[in-house]
């Protein structure tokens, strides 16, 4: 094999960990940048190990997560999608209920702080639903610093709304015309302002992706959505869910509602991937389902790459998992059988964006959609009497526009 | 001897400066790349640098990024470059095979191919040495060890950024020579460069006993004469690249006239350097 082997059958009490020095999740993870960026690298891993022994910095951040953010988000049963799927009770964890409408600003507003700390006057982001560049502008409004987001053109004519949103927050949004004109090349394009800005300046890298330190940092913001889930499901049910669901472009909703669970052998954890418009080449973003280990974007995890290395076109219906590399945590929790990923389609995911307005009068973003589509199968094959959790990540607004551009129905 | 530290060795002895052009493999077409390279050779370049293109070079700026992307799109792949540089090497004149190759080529490509297959099929195209910029000295262990062993150096770089601390530590697992990049930030070229380069590379020759060679934003005989007073080698990148672009629809004689009369200029800077600061100067520590 060309990489490194994963370990074999991982200990139960590895699975839920910090990643090494290197940054390594197992075999995966690391950092795969230039040196160029090394030493912004090293700063940060030590801002943020000060940052997170800090009770001050702990307390602000909570402080924000709950009057600024809406914290705790609710976990709600959703009765009329149980009785639609007809299997097991589905609880919705709803994210799309935070300020600015996802799970992004539980990191944005963690990372900007760290920004802060660090002394940086300036921040920059790429996003590709908008939901993360939206969530950065919001963050660096509330604390005064400079914001710049790189934006893939085809993502900025599918999602105009975040765009105007993040434009009204003071953010300059710079469209990257470069490659396939989405998240991808939109990362390429922040990693070389980076290169030559990281003195004053900070990438906020908005999922559990790059290089060591971001994918841990990331995950670690994003965790609070999994410890309340696991509270509230046991105050609610007084036991642990059998299932929890969360859709996996990058990874960080589903990496932090799973880490919490991690070491519950008892809760299932399944990742739900852009299966697009199947299985070809070029049609879908299932990385881990169909990548294979390899580097992008700074860290060794599944990348949807040909024979030479080179990364593969992707397509999503939704801008935000139309990526092609995932997070090296998953690709660690997938090769220890931890966390199972599965496929689910553009059209399975508009379905459940429908079934979910229909029977709930919830509009989910495109992204939680195929995660409410693979809760309808787990649901149906755990059966009645057994509970499952779904990430609603993020609210669907922002694709209104371009799910009635798909039935022929345009707003104007 | 490998073919860099005989360049470096013989450059010394004569109190020259390498000038190193960097190309990008199959841009516009390999056929272009097999005459380019023999006429940069001629023209006065002493090693060069072959650009592996790839989907996602975060280290490069506009005009390389955009030369790989067109090499990829007409369908050149690492088997078919280094095709290319075999036959070079085989039916290529004294001067084309004693001039050392090196591969610019990100991890992404060499791990997906597997360590021991890129080295191996790098080794038996001619090359010499490879450089890859993503590939950090934490994660180069491995394939340091595999590449000393098959006599192909792994140069290192250290930018502006490094702490000096970090530099000494490079300098100690570099080998062949130390590419030493001159601003932070990606390539390209650039009117004015850093004021303290010259003090940092200046530095660099106290802790070390390797070639230093200077690379990014690097693009006229202005800089290459000026820089030429503290570096062994100067790299030349994008202004290349560049040039190539410009000249994509003219007939192919023309286009490598124009870039071979471009190094040529280069080169002639180069050689104009009078003094004896650089390699093998007074500059460097007596051992």
């Amino acid at each position: 094999m060309p990489h490194p082997a994963p370990p074999e059958s991982p200990a139960p009490q590895a699975l839920r960990q910090t990643p090494d020095a290197l940054g390594r999740f197992g075999a995966f993870g690391g950092r795969f940048v230039p040196e160029t960026l090394m030493d912004a690298l090293n700063q940060l891993s030590e801002a943020y190990e000060e940052a997170k022994a800090d009770p001050e910095f702990r307390r602000e951040l909570e402080a924000y997560w709950k009057d600024y953010v809406g914290r705790p988000s609710p976990l709600y049963r959703a009765d009329r999608l149980t009785k639609f799927s007809g299997g097991a009770d589905i609880y919705l964890k709803r994210e799309d209920l935070n300020h600015t409408g996802a799970h992004k600003i539980n990191n944005a507003i963690g990372q900007v702080m760290i920004a802060r700390r660090m002394g940086k006057q300036r921040v920059i982001a790429e996003t590709g639903a908008g939901q993360h560049g939206v969530a950065t502008a919001t963050a660096c409004a509330l604390f005064g610093i400079s914001c710049t987001v790189y934006m893939g053109e085809e993502d900025i004519r599918r999602q105009k709304l975040n765009v105007f949103n993040m434009r009204t927050m003071g953010a300059t949004v710079v469209p990257v015309s470069s490659g396939s004109k989405t998240l991808r090349d939109a990362t390429n394009e922040a990693f070389r302002d980076w290169m030559g800005s990281s003195k004053e300046t900070h990438y906020t890298i908005g999922s559990v992706v790059g290089p060591h330190p971001f994918p841990m940092i990331v995950r670690d913001f994003q965790s609070v959505i999994g410890r309340e889930a696991r509270a509230q499901i046991l105050e609610k049910i007084d036991r642990l869910p059998d299932a929890v669901v969360a859709c996996v472009g990058g990874g960080s909703n589903a990496a932090g509602i799973f880490h919490p669970f991690i070491e519950d052998a008892g809760v299932e954890l399944i990742g739900a991937e852009a299966g697009g418009r199947g299985g070809k080449s070029g049609d879908h973003a299932s990385s881990l389902t169909q990548g294979k280990p390899g580097v992008l974007h700074g860290s060794f995890s599944y990348v949807l790459q040909d024979d030479d290395g080179q990364t593969q076109d992707v397509h999503s219906i939704s801008a935000g998992l139309d990526y092609p590399g995932v997070g090296p945590e998953h690709a660690y929790w997938k090769d220890a059988g931890r966390v199972r990923y599965e496929s689910v389609t553009d059209a399975e995911a508009l379905a459940a964006y429908g079934e979910s307005a229909r029977q709930e009068g919830i509009l989910p973003a495109l992204e939680s959609s195929h995660a409410i589509a693979q809760a309808f199968k787990e649901a149906r094959r755990l059966g009645p009497g057994k509970v499952l959790i779904a990430c609603l990540s993020g609210r669907g607004d922002k694709d209104a526009y371009e799910v009635a551009r798909l039935r022929g129905e345009p707003i104007q | 001897m490998n073919r860099i530290d005989a360049l470096f060795t013989r450059l010394k002895a004569e109190n020259r400066r390498a000038l190193m052009p960097f190309l990008t493999a199959g841009d516009p077409d390999l056929a272009t790349t097999a005459v380019l390279i023999p006429e940069l050779v001629r023209r006065g370049a002493n090693l060069l640098e072959i650009g592996i293109p790839y989907s996602d070079p975060v280290a490069d700026g506009p005009v390389i990024a955009a030369s790989y992307h067109r090499a990829l799109v007409h369908g050149v792949r690492v088997g078919h470059i280094f095709q290319t540089l075999r036959t070079l090497r085989a039916e290529g004149d004294e001067a084309v095979r004693d001039t050392p190759l090196i591969s610019m080529v990100s991890y992404s490509i060499v791990n997906r191919m597997g360590v021991d297959r890129y080295l191996n099929d790098a080794a038996t195209a001619g090359l010499d040495g490879l450089i890859v910029p993503d590939l950090p000295v934490e994660e180069s262990a491995r394939l340091q060890e595999k590449a000393t062993r098959r006599d192909l150096k792994l140069i290192q770089l250290i930018t502006p950024t490094t702490p000096r601390a970090r530099a000494v530590e490079i300098a100690r697992l570099t080998t062949g020579f130390i590419y030493y990049v001159s601003v932070a930030g990606i390539t390209g070229e650039r009117k004015a460069l850093p004021k303290d380069l010259k003090d940092n590379v200046a530095w660099l020759r106290t802790q070390t006993d390797l070639p230093i060679c200077i690379g990014f934003g690097i693009s006229s005989p202005e800089q290459v004469h000026e820089l030429a007073s503290v570096a062994d080698g100067l790299i030349v990148g994008s202004a290349l690249v560049r040039r190539l672009a410009d000249a994509a629809n003219r007939p192919r004689a023309d286009l490598v006239k124009e870039v071979g009369d471009f190094i040529g200029s280069l080169a002639e800077a180069l050689g104009g350097v009078e003094g004896s600061q650089a390699a093998g100067s007074a500059a460097r520590p007596a051992q």
